[in-house]
């Protein structure tokens, strides 16, 4: 597990390394445990929101059936009918407490609609196939996690006072939601059972290559010296080609301005952009070919 | 069908590394192209060749990813590829099975196998039952207010110390008139369902209370078991129960086995980590969990239906008994499993 980490601008705690069938080393980022939350809630609104419409489109089909029937006067038939709603509702109910998270997370995505608008799925934790003994015993999980501790709540405080069941089940409610606050995994009981986690899906365009721009010009016409591509390092490359990418003219001006007085050049009157288009380039291709003779420069101190 | 590299304005890049990012730039985004409409879920809308391309092509953007990080420094292009790799790994490893063959397979060996290979949980979680329904029955007949405690009260039922035999008598025969028996049925299957849940969910905590929920049923059912041995009915009473029961026990008994396997595993994981062996037992246990809630709607079915219209001991304890030979033969007769077996 000791591959080495890639180059990217940002790291946290959350960083994983997961390795692939065919020794690729791919990093993951695990989910944060408010994306995680917001995801829930988002998911228990559409929850409430089918089974809030689902209640009252049986609801009004049950008038129209009353209305049918009473003319008709057929009371046993009108029983039969209104038992075959009842019935519907019950299994629509279980279904949607229970199978709303099982379907979504079979899915190619592996996500509920919650997860997805939050931008993360879950996955295997050792790095193989996720499979659905694993999302069913994670969703089982949820039961107690959820679903129980609230369902007990409501009706320990309809009684007007929260007595020692209030108590009981607020704090079986927050052992398991504070769970992923005691593991440097964030695996909720749900995830611990089944062996996976939660971690981030992101999605990248994939973004011009910075130095194809210059395709059919002339040879640039700005040229450093080997001194004054040595002042950095990787780091400030991945900064400055940042700055190049988002393309703010004030960005800009402010980067140019501090690598000329790094470098010790005065700043001119000459373009920034094509003055850092080209610093970039010599920088990126001389760090590049330290890197090929396996020598990295992490950053300007290294 | 495949997004042909446009080679005619041949881009001359100033760098080793980006030129080699172009080289491979059409593959990487034929990759995407596929990668997006199977995550989308449009798997019809893949012709053949893209399906044929898709584990080559995730290879190639694999190797072109660590050619990536060791010779180029271009953070944009390195994000892409990482997580290109990681959506192409996903799909390609993604869950395989679908819902219809994950339940073939299922149905066709995995769950029986499943639960042959907790068997041990098993043995113990009958033997929890057996006891629970003797403390039940002990307690009970040495101060029948023991009843109330474990039996909960609902009002107008008439099962209670000191009804007469032939109140218990028609609390088992004859109410083949009750016009709801299906909404009952339904009702009765998403309660039992939920708390065969819980006594699986609570397994978490060791398996301890999976346990207590068992024998605190289980006492209920020695309670009623008492009641009815005193007016000298309980050879009806097993027969009524029998029907629905015989399969609804056998679900409990598993659930609650599932449980306290996850317990076990968590509290004596031996020579793995504790979390690895919660997750080996978790999965193992839902999968006889998924067959739980099928035994519950069976049951259900046989409680709102065959319990009523059989109003007969000798014809309940045919349908009973029968369903008991059933599970029993569908769990450890047959084995049609091809991954090796791991029944004792």
């Amino acid at each position: 597990m000791n591959a080495p980490m890639p180059d990217r601008l940002r790291r946290s705690d959350r960083d994983r390394i997961m390795v692939t069938p065919e020794g690729i080393t791919l990093p993951l980022t695990l989910a944060s445990r408010g994306t995680r939350a917001g995801a829930l809630l988002l998911d228990l609104i559409f929850i409430g929101a089918l089974m809030l419409a689902t209640t009252l489109g049986l609801i009004y089909i049950a008038g129209g059936t009353l209305g049918l029937f009473a003319k008709a006067e057929q009371p046993t038939a009108l029983g039969h009918a209104l038992q075959f709603l009842f019935i519907l509702w019950v299994a629509a109910m279980f279904l949607f407490r229970n199978a709303y998270f099982l379907f979504f997370e079979l899915g190619a995505r592996g996500a509920t609609p919650g997860k997805r608008i939050a931008g993360i799925r879950i996955a295997a934790r050792d790095g193989g196939r996720l499979n659905a003994e694993m999302v069913i015993a994670r969703n089982l999980l949820r039961d107690i996690e959820l679903f129980l501790p609230l369902v007990f709540l409501t009706s320990a405080s309809n009684g007007g006072d929260m007595g020692a069941a209030g108590i009981a089940a607020t704090a079986w409610f927050l052992i398991f939601a504070l769970f992923p606050f005691f593991n440097k995994d964030r695996l909720r009981a749900g995830d611990l059972i089944a062996g996976s986690w939660v971690v981030e899906a992101p999605r990248h365009k994939l973004q011009a290559a910075m130095s194809a721009r210059q395709a059919g010009e002339a040879a640039p016409a700005f040229a450093f010296t080997e001194e004054e591509l040595s002042v950095y390092g990787e780091y400030e490359l991945q900064t400055l080609e940042r700055t190049l990418r988002e393309n703010r003219p004030d960005g800009i001006a402010a980067v140019h301005e501090a690598i000329c007085r790094k470098i010790g050049r005065t700043p001119g009157h000459e373009d920034h952009r094509v003055f850092l288009e080209a610093y970039y380039t010599q920088l990126r291709a001389r760090l590049e070919r330290g890197m090929r003779m396996g020598r990295r420069k992490a950053d300007k101190f290294a | 069908m495949a997004t042909q590299p446009d080679f005619t304005a041949i881009e001359v890049a100033a760098l080793r590394s980006d030129r080699f990012r172009l080289e491979r730039e059409a593959d990487w985004k034929r990759l995407e192209s596929i990668v997006t409409r199977m995550e989308k879920g449009r798997l019809r809308k893949l012709s053949d060749e893209d399906v044929l391309a898709l584990p080559v092509l995730y290879r190639t953007v694999a190797s072109s990813l660590s050619i990536a990080r060791e010779t180029s420094l271009d953070a944009a292009t390195l994000a892409y590829l990482e997580t290109l790799v990681q959506r192409a790994w996903f799909v390609v490893y993604g869950p395989r099975a679908s819902l219809g063959s994950w339940l073939r397979r299922f149905l066709g060996g995995g769950w029986s196998a499943a639960v042959r290979s907790i068997w041990l949980d098993v043995l113990l979680a009958l033997a929890v039952m057996v006891a629970g329904t003797i403390v039940g029955w002990l307690l009970v007949s040495h101060d029948p207010e023991w009843y109330h405690a474990l039996v909960p009260s609902q009002t107008g039922d008439a099962r209670v110390p000191g009804a007469s035999r032939e109140v218990l008598h028609a609390t088992l025969f004859g109410d083949k008139g009750q016009s709801a028996l299906a909404m009952f049925a339904a009702y009765l299957f998403s309660n039992n369902a939920q708390i065969s849940i819980l006594a699986f969910a609570l397994g978490f905590a060791f398996g301890i209370p999976s346990l207590m929920l068992l024998v605190h049923n289980l006492a209920m059912l020695g309670a009623m078991l008492w009641l009815f041995h005193g007016q000298g009915l309980i050879f009806d009473f097993i027969g009524w129960l029998s029907v629905h029961g015989t399969t609804e026990l056998f679900a409990i008994l598993l659930a609650g086995a599932a449980g306290l396997h996850i317990g076990r595993s968590m509290a004596f994981p031996g020579e793995r980590s504790v979390l690895q062996a919660a997750a080996e037992a978790g999965r193992r246990s839902a999968q006889v969990m998924a067959g739980v809630v099928l035994m519950l709607v069976i049951a259900a079915a046989l409680e709102g239906f065959a319990r009523q219209l059989i109003d007969n001991t000798p014809g309940r304890y045919a349908v009973g008994g029968a369903m008991l030979l059933f599970w029993l033969t569908y769990f450890y007769a047959f084995r049609r499993d091809t991954d090796g077996g791991q029944a004792p």
